[in-house]
């Protein structure tokens, strides 16, 4: 009966562990210091993150495998990880504004948030299937949570409860792949299962294909794509605006990392009929994404949907399955957790607790009123749109010149369309702040938001930074993408 | 059982050229006719003993006229035979059902608690041979299987139509799955220091005298989790002082406000089948169950297998005392105490006894 | 005597299931989930893992279920059930639905008619007891056993920060 466990390897969990911890810290300096300033839990939650980060670089090299192959520290797993808590940081940061958000901000929010960052860190680290889901719902639980949190707010709660539901529903999708995965191949470990298709074929049983479409599915939810899009908008309007930036960068990138592991690992979405089916949805995400996006007043709104089609070009590094499209989509996506939780922030940096800055109304003329916000919301809104010299324009260049590499070209003109219908909203934001006159009875901004600023500053470095110095960053990522092959 | 249809079959009765599947489907109706009369005798047996035992504490005589009814011994007998009376009347009692009541839920919400607590007795350890499927995970299946009853109250609340059955199975509903938890952890202090969740097994680790019986093992400890145990069964059970869902001061008889007859008669009986397979329950667990609190003095007299039924239904008996001890003494709590007493105090008291148990185990 | 309960138990979980669906009383389908629940537990018991058959049935039909019935109660669904009316939409995707998974279930009983092992089967013995489940819930799979508490940890304290009745008194700002 006695089983060795043998020697543990520690340093793959140890992000988790350390984002764990403290998650229990803060709960307990909550518990037992109630009224603590906001400001002191948001330091010790960065610090605390600043820990993990370093944690996380030490997973940087060969992979090294714990927990009986539940877990792995490779430098997949360092790229996605260093991603989520940065995001996780700056939300914090954004979180840490004086007025907006004045009613959210106990130890529990923060806590919360560090629990989703957690479920983030299994969901890129996992090499078993359970982990992976497991991350998932802790990630998920975490986020109705969090969307749920301005409870006098009646938006909020039906983004809390729509979110909930599908999410929910998503879930079993995903379970149900893994259980099928699970039955074909008599393992849910990604290794396992990649070793019995190499032995077999994809299609030695039927029930794997459908497996792996189901789990396809339940990760789509997630990434908000054609055809399971539509909880976007309503979520990311209700919910308080720095966990919209969260759940549209953090959320999204864990689970790209989930499927680009179980994908690289597995080749299982690399067949003939796949790349067809993957290519009209990419197409499809985008282009609803963009269209709608266009008629959308509320800026939140418009950046759900623009989520969405950002979603849709990421797709295409997921097609072009060579290593630059792979290194790609990692560019894309820092680049995009930065642009997104910027333009976030410039709606969390002018809002009070009277009145959201969210409609295209109420930036109308803001050059005059708030030159700094005015220029960092320009800066965001150019690379999301994908202008140079921004991070947005380099990274839809190595997508789109990957896609060409591995010969989808209509794929290429038709993201380039995609982009071009993308310029009208992101570049009419940008008119009505610098171009139109300050309307009468326009509401007051918030003042003094110095976490705030500092969230949209370093977003701005890292926007222009990428765009301008992208090399380094992509030897990263293509060692990244060779280390899978 | 399996051992029993070998037998059987060996057997030069008529019986022995059926073959195991129709031997086994025998023996399984034949166990719950058995089960269900046992209960049904017990019922009328503590009921007889609630009345009297409440009389007697509250300092009055109880039912004394209904005896044999023989001319000469009319007056001799102390009212025994007024629940046999009570049963008679129930049975001929006309079935009321309202007209707004769903009749096909209100049917059979009280055949599911009473199937519920009868099949926990197919596990229960009546001696070592007297038990009808000693299967391994026997103290989970007790947990298991009556976590059903509580079904079957909230279905009578909810089937009723009325505004008292309702409330009343809410309360169950809320009162029952809190009280899993604490009654559910607990056992786990036991199965830890046995190490098998079969019950001969659990009996069998406490042989040889009072002194080995777990309640006195790892003081104080076992003891905590036994009054953890106790009050959380007892809370199961809907028996007072947590007797909410059919208070009577507040809800008439909660969920069974709309029952009469035959199907009222059933839940009488569940309750008083229940309290005592809790008692066996808690004695297999905590007191030794079918072993003889003396061991090896008088030369192992005690400890022969014709004893074992004995001791143990004592000790269950013991523990009946208890509760009706209790629910005669206690008033009934609120909602809201019930609620603090099981998550606030004794879940967390559980876990203390876990955690300490698995220490000075592992010391 | 082990292929005649198989299919009983078989044929009465998927006859529940299917109650479930068509009935239109949220209770009677509720009751008919237990059911099916129950007779699963039943097939748990026959692949020898009555372990699992007895968590399952605790977990299920003893507390999940009975919330269901309580929240369906407390909302008093009674009253709407006469205007529940599928679309067209949602009958035709149902339909679709029924005749993949059927599909499936003859592709699955035909492979395995023709000598294909259409699905792995579990190991000899006694797979799913409390030994085995323990080992294994502490050896192999230790790291997701403990994700798992922490998961749970997450959603009790995101039940209470939703459900708490009165937001804290506002923190000093600084």
């Amino acid at each position: 009966m006695n089983t060795a466990i043998g020697t543990i390897d520690w340093i793959p969990v140890a992000p988790f562990i350390a984002l764990s911890v403290l998650g229990f810290l803060i709960m307990i300096i909550g518990l037992f210091f109630p009224r603590i300033y906001r400001e002191t839990l948001g330091t010790i939650t960065l610090v605390g993150l600043a820990v993990t980060f370093f944690l996380i670089l030490q997973n940087w090299g060969e992979p090294r495998y714990a927990f009986a192959n539940t877990i792995v520290g490779d430098k997949f797993s360092t790229v996605f990880n260093g991603l989520f808590v940065v995001g996780a940081a700056l939300t914090i940061l954004l979180s840490l504004n004086s007025q907006e958000n004045r009613y959210l901000l106990y130890a529990d929010y923060f806590t919360v948030i560090v629990f989703a960052t957690a479920g983030m860190v299994l969901m890129s680290a996992g090499t078993h299937l359970l982990t992976i889901f497991l991350g998932l719902e802790t990630l998920s639980i975490a986020l109705y949570v969090l969307a749920g949190f301005r409870r006098e707010n009646a938006f909020s709660l039906e983004s809390a409860f729509k979110y909930f539901l599908l999410g929910a529903f998503a879930s079993g999708f995903l379970l149900y792949g893994i259980a099928l995965i699970y039955g074909a191949t008599g393992s849910a470990d990604i290794q396992e299962v990649t070793r019995w298709i190499q032995q077999n074929s994809l299609t030695g049983s039927l029930m794997l294909p459908i497996g792996f479409l189901l789990l396809f599915v339940g990760l789509g939810f997630k990434l908000a794509i054609f055809p399971f899009h539509m909880w976007a908008p309503d979520v990311y309007q209700g919910a308080p605006t720095p966990i919209s930036a969260f759940m549209a960068t953090g959320s999204k990138a864990a689970a790209f990392a989930a499927l680009l592991r179980v994908a690289l690992s597995t080749q299982s979405y690399t067949a003939i009929a796949w790349e067809q089916v993957l290519w009209v949805i990419a197409v499809a995400t985008m282009t609803i994404g963009n269209i709608i996006a266009l008629r959308q007043d509320n800026i939140k709104r418009m950046l759900a949907y623009s989520s969405i089609a950002h979603a849709g070009y990421i797709l295409i590094g997921f097609i072009a399955n060579n290593e630059l499209g792979h290194s790609g989509m990692l560019f894309y996506l820092l680049s995009y957790t930065f642009m997104n939780i910027g333009a976030f922030g410039v709606i969390s940096y002018l809002s009070t607790a009277e009145h959201e800055f969210v409609t295209l109304g109420d930036v109308r003329g803001l050059a005059y009123r708030r030159p700094f916000a005015a220029i960092a919301m320009a800066v965001f809104m150019f690379s999301l749109a994908g202008i140079p010299p921004t991070a947005g324009f380099i990274s839809k260049f190595y997508i789109f010149s990957a896609a060409v590499k591995a010969g989808y070209v209509w794929l290429v003109i038709l993201g380039v369309i995609n982009s071009m219908i993308s310029l009208y909203y992101y570049l009419g934001v940008v008119v009505q702040m610098f171009m139109s006159a300050v309307e009468e009875k326009a509401p007051a901004t918030a003042t003094q938001q110095p976490a705030v600023a500092l969230a949209l500053v370093v977003s701005m470095f890292a926007v222009l930074g990428l765009g301008i110095f992208p090399s380094r960053w992509l030897a990263v990522f293509m060692e990244m993408a060779r280390s899978f092959i | 059982m399996q051992e029993l249809i070998q037998a059987v079959q060996n057997s030069q009765t008529f019986l022995s050229g059926l073959s195991e599947a129709a031997l086994a489907i025998i023996f399984f109706v034949l166990f719950g006719l058995v089960f269900a009369t046992v209960a049904a005798v017990c019922a009328l047996v503590f009921v007889y003993l609630e009345r009297k035992i409440s009389a007697h504490m509250q300092d009055r005589l109880g039912p004394m006229e209904v005896n044999t009814g023989i001319p000469l011994l009319k007056n001799i007998g102390h009212g025994w035979a007024q629940t046999l009376a009570d049963a008679f009347k129930l049975l001929l009692k006309e079935d009321i059902v309202p007209n707004a009541a769903d009749r096909r839920l209100h049917l059979i919400a009280p055949f599911i608690l009473f199937c519920a607590v009868i099949a926990a007795f197919s596990v229960m350890p009546f001696g070592e041979k007297l038990v009808v499927s000693d299967m391994n995970i026997g103290v989970f299946f007790v947990l298991a299987i009556t976590s059903f009853s509580v079904i079957g109250v909230i279905l009578a609340g909810w089937a009723s139509n009325n505004k008292w059955s309702l409330l009343g199975g809410m309360r169950s509903a809320a009162q029952i799955v809190s009280y899993e938890i604490p009654s559910g952890l607990v056992v786990l202090v036991i199965v830890m220091q046995v190490g098998s969740l079969r019950f001969n097994d659990i009996v069998m680790a406490q042989a040889g005298g009072i002194l080995h019986w777990h309640i006195f093992q790892f003081f104080p400890l076992n003891l905590i989790a036994f009054i953890i145990s106790f009050l959380a069964t007892l809370a199961e059970a809907n028996r007072a002082p947590f007797d909410l869902p059919e208070a009577e001061s507040e809800l008439t008889a909660g969920f069974a406000t709309e029952y009469s007859g035959f199907k009222w008669a059933i839940f009488y009986l569940s309750e008083y089948a229940n309290m005592f397979l809790i008692g066996i329950f808690l004695s297999a667990l905590f007191l030794g169950g079918w072993t003889s609190p003396f061991g090896s003095l008088f030369g192992g007299f005690f400890d022969k297998p014709g004893w074992q039924p004995v001791w143990i239904i004592l000790k269950a008996v013991a523990i009946i005392f208890l509760q009706m001890w209790l629910r005669w003494t206690l008033p009934r709590l609120r909602v809201d105490q019930l609620m603090y007493t099981s998550w606030k105090v004794l879940t967390p008291f559980a876990f203390v006894t876990i955690f300490g148990v698995g220490l000075w185990m592992l010391f | 005597m082990q292929e005649i309960l198989f299919f009983v138990l078989a044929a009465v979980a998927v006859l529940s299931a299917l109650g479930m669906l068509l009935n239109k009383n949220p209770v009677y389908s509720v009751l008919l989930l237990i059911v099916t629940l129950f007779s699963i537990a039943g097939l748990y018991v026959l692949l020898n893992a009555s372990f699992i058959a007895a968590v399952h049935l605790i977990v299920y039909a003893g507390a999940i279920m009975v919330l269901f019935l309580f929240v369906i109660m407390l909302l008093d669904i009674r009253a709407d059930v006469e205007h529940i009316n599928l679309k067209r939409l949602s009958r035709i995707l149902a339909l679709l639905a029924t005749f993949i998974f059927l599909g499936e279930t003859f592709l699955i009983i035909w492979m395995s008619l023709k000598g294909k092992a259409a699905f792995v089967g579990l190991g000899e013995g006694i797979l799913g007891d409390v030994p085995s489940v323990g080992e294994l819930l502490f050896t192999k799979y230790l790291l997701p056993f403990e994700i798992a508490s922490v998961l749970l940890l997450v959603a009790i304290v995101g039940a209470i920060i939703l459900a708490k009745r009165k937001l804290r008194p506002e923190p000093p700002a600084a």
